[in-house]
């Protein structure tokens, strides 16, 4: 104290501040840091841990079993993914122009898959369909609803019908108009390892996309 | 007197106080301006009470608290959580830095005679602190479920099995089963994060009991007027902060370079309810508790014994006579208080031990000088010392001890700046 005792207040004016104020200043700001990386770990521990990271490694699903028409669901980073084996007249449906004028987004505009399925299919091979099962609008499950018709009404061309808000996909995951989903549903990176093995979680080779890049899931 | 010049918190303090409470208690609040070093250990265990009970609530996100879990749960911590095996260091070795502050807390206080009137309350509060830490970092170690959990979870509820008539029933209840097992750790697990905040409640309290009177100082005299004291701010809380940095460097090196040393390695075996170890201790800071229930040949005397090693504390304001409170002025009681902290060193050090060949002898010295302490010491030296004679207050002494100049006189009685 005593070495401070030469009028503190006439340094501040001659300098701008005292050296008091500026080691005031350096320790606060040091703390400040110093709270900040403290926390870092405690807030990082709360992201996926090692073990979660590598079960969201990629998966074979052999396709040899599914026959045109039918749907299987497998789990891939604890989420549904689709693959449905599509049959010829359902492939050319789904381009006509009387059903697509009722797709809010028939050319797959937004980025809610890969560039390799950024096509009419949305998928690499036409007949096969890989899409991640959970509706855009707040993470139901769509249930598949592939015969036209039925307690859907006539109009009902045949897709994925989610229950819990009604919103409705043709059978290339393409969202409708007029229902709550704002986006097609997600495909996933995924390729052709064999003709009948489809890897899902990679993409095919000398291709590179992120699918944390997709808008929603 | 306004707290701020900042209009909302003015706003805020005309009908919630808080502020004008947060400066009365931690700025201007008036303390014995002789503090040494030993008053840091105080605040350091209210830093340690909030690092295990932060570096708990996030452990507890990913801890399974079940029998066939609960050890990966662990090692999963360790290997695949990020950082898990940080906060997990941090918390295990916090125990025992929270254990190190505490004791050599109680022992200050011991020392300075920080138990006696009017601070009969807060010193008996402190001593629950004690206990519910205990019982805390008891339950804490059983989560990990590896054999030292395990048998000492069997050891220690097996302590209630003593009690005539009801023990076994006692026993069985505590386990909620036949033996230690998945309904025992359930409740352990749900226990050993409750009592943390039953622990901050009761520190609460102490805090409340603290500051009705202030803190006691190395001179054991009360104060008598602005010039014994300082204000809280900035004088102790920066002798504070520095304690801390001091301290966080030790428990630092103790978290990144000897995070086991302080541990068992029997707890990295997962809990086998069919072999029991070849040696069953507590962690180090139960050890002395642990040698005097072994020093005692029989059951029930032996675990009364224990428990009577902590409740006697509660009984100390009263046990000692001597109307001065600081042993620097208490030329004989001053020695008998090294001589109980060398007997808890020597417990400590028996309870680490098999009981064998000279441990024995020595654990039941230790015992009997534990208790003798306490029970015949303490209060017959309080009658026949002669205390040295007590400065008339703690700014002259304060004074005398810097060679009272002039200069010194007029930083001493500065305001507050």
């Amino acid at each position: 104290m005593a070495d401070s005792a030469h009028s503190p207040t006439a340094d501040a004016h001659a300098t701008g501040g005292t050296r008091r104020d500026f080691l005031v200043i350096a320790g606060n700001a040091l703390l400040g840091v110093g709270a900040a990386v403290s926390l870092w770990p405690l807030v990082s521990s709360m992201n996926p841990a090692r073990d979660v990271l590598a079960a969201g490694a990629p998966i074979d699903v052999d396709l040899s079993g599914l026959q045109p028409g039918q749907q299987i669901i497998v789990l891939w980073r604890s989420r549904p993914i689709f693959i449905t084996h599509r049959m010829p007249a359902e492939l050319k449906k789904l381009q006509e122009p009387s059903d697509t004028s009722l797709l809010r987004d028939p050319n797959s505009e937004v980025l809610q898959q890969p560039p390799y399925a950024a096509n009419w299919h949305r998928s690499i091979k036409p007949d096969y369909l890989v899409l991640v099962g959970i509706c855009t609008h707040l993470g139901c499950i769509p249930e598949f609803t592939p015969q036209p018709g039925g307690s859907l009404g006539p109009a009902w061309p045949g897709g994925y019908f989610c229950p819990c808000h009604g919103s409705k996909y043709d059978l290339s995951g393409r969202v409708f108009n007029g229902v709550p989903a704002p986006y097609n549903l997600p495909v996933p990176p995924h390729h052709f390892v064999n003709d009948k093995t489809v890897r899902i979680g990679e993409n095919p080779p000398n291709t590179a996309w992120e699918f944390s890049s997709i808008v929603q899931i | 007197m306004a707290v701020s010049q900042n209009k909302l918190v003015q706003w805020i303090d005309h009908r919630l106080p808080v502020f004008t409470f947060l400066d009365h208690e931690l700025n201007e609040y008036p303390t014995p301006k002789n503090l040494n070093y030993w008053w840091n250990f105080g605040s350091l265990a209210g830093v340690m009470l909030t690092i295990m009970i932060v570096t708990g609530i996030f452990l507890a996100m990913q801890y399974d608290p079940n029998v066939n879990d609960a050890f990966q749960s662990v090692e999963r911590i360790m290997r695949e959580v990020n950082y898990g095996w940080l906060i997990r260091y941090i918390h295990m070795n916090g125990a025992s830095f929270f254990f190190i502050v505490v004791y050599i807390h109680l022992f200050r206080g011991l020392y300075y005679g920080s138990y006696k009137a009017p601070r009969e309350l807060l010193w008996m509060l402190g001593v629950v602190i004690i206990l519910l830490m205990m019982m805390t970092a008891f339950m804490g170690y059983v989560l990990p479920w590896g054999q030292m959990s395990f048998w000492g979870a069997t050891v220690i509820t097996n302590l209630f099995g003593a009690i005539p008539g009801i023990g076994k029933d006692i026993v069985t209840w505590l386990w909620g089963g036949f033996a230690i097992g998945n309904p025992t750790l359930n409740r352990f697990y749900a226990l050993h994060y409750l009592l943390p905040f039953v622990i901050l409640g009761v520190v609460g309290l102490h805090m409340v009991a603290l500051h009705q009177h202030g803190s006691n100082n190395p001179l054991g005299i009360d104060r008598k007027g602005p010039q014994d004291s300082v204000p809280f701010h900035p004088y102790y809380t920066y002798k504070d902060m520095l304690g801390l940095s001091v301290f966080l460097i030790v428990f630092a090196a103790f978290v990144f370079y000897f995070p086991n040393v302080l541990g068992d390695p029997q707890n990295y075996i997962p809990a086998n309810p069919l072999q029991t170890p070849p040696e069953i201790v507590p962690e180090w800071y139960l050890l002395p508790f642990y040698a005097i229930l072994r020093a005692i040949p029989n059951k029930l005397l032996g675990v009364c014994a224990l428990f009577a090693s902590i409740l006697i504390l509660f009984i100390v304001p009263w046990l000692d006579t001597s109307k001065v409170r600081s042993a620097y002025f208490r030329p004989v009681y001053k020695w008998v208080f090294w001589l109980l902290v060398i007997d808890a060193f020597a417990l400590g050090a028996v309870g680490a031990h098999r009981p064998e060949g000279i441990w024995i002898v020595v654990g039941r010295l230790g015992t009997i000088y534990y208790f003798l302490h306490f029970l015949v010491l303490m209060p017959l030296i309080g009658w026949f010392e002669r205390p040295l004679s007590l400065p008339p207050s703690i700014s002259e002494a304060v004074l005398k001890k810097r060679g009272g100049g002039a200069l010194a006189g007029a930083a001493a009685t500065r305001a507050k700046p």
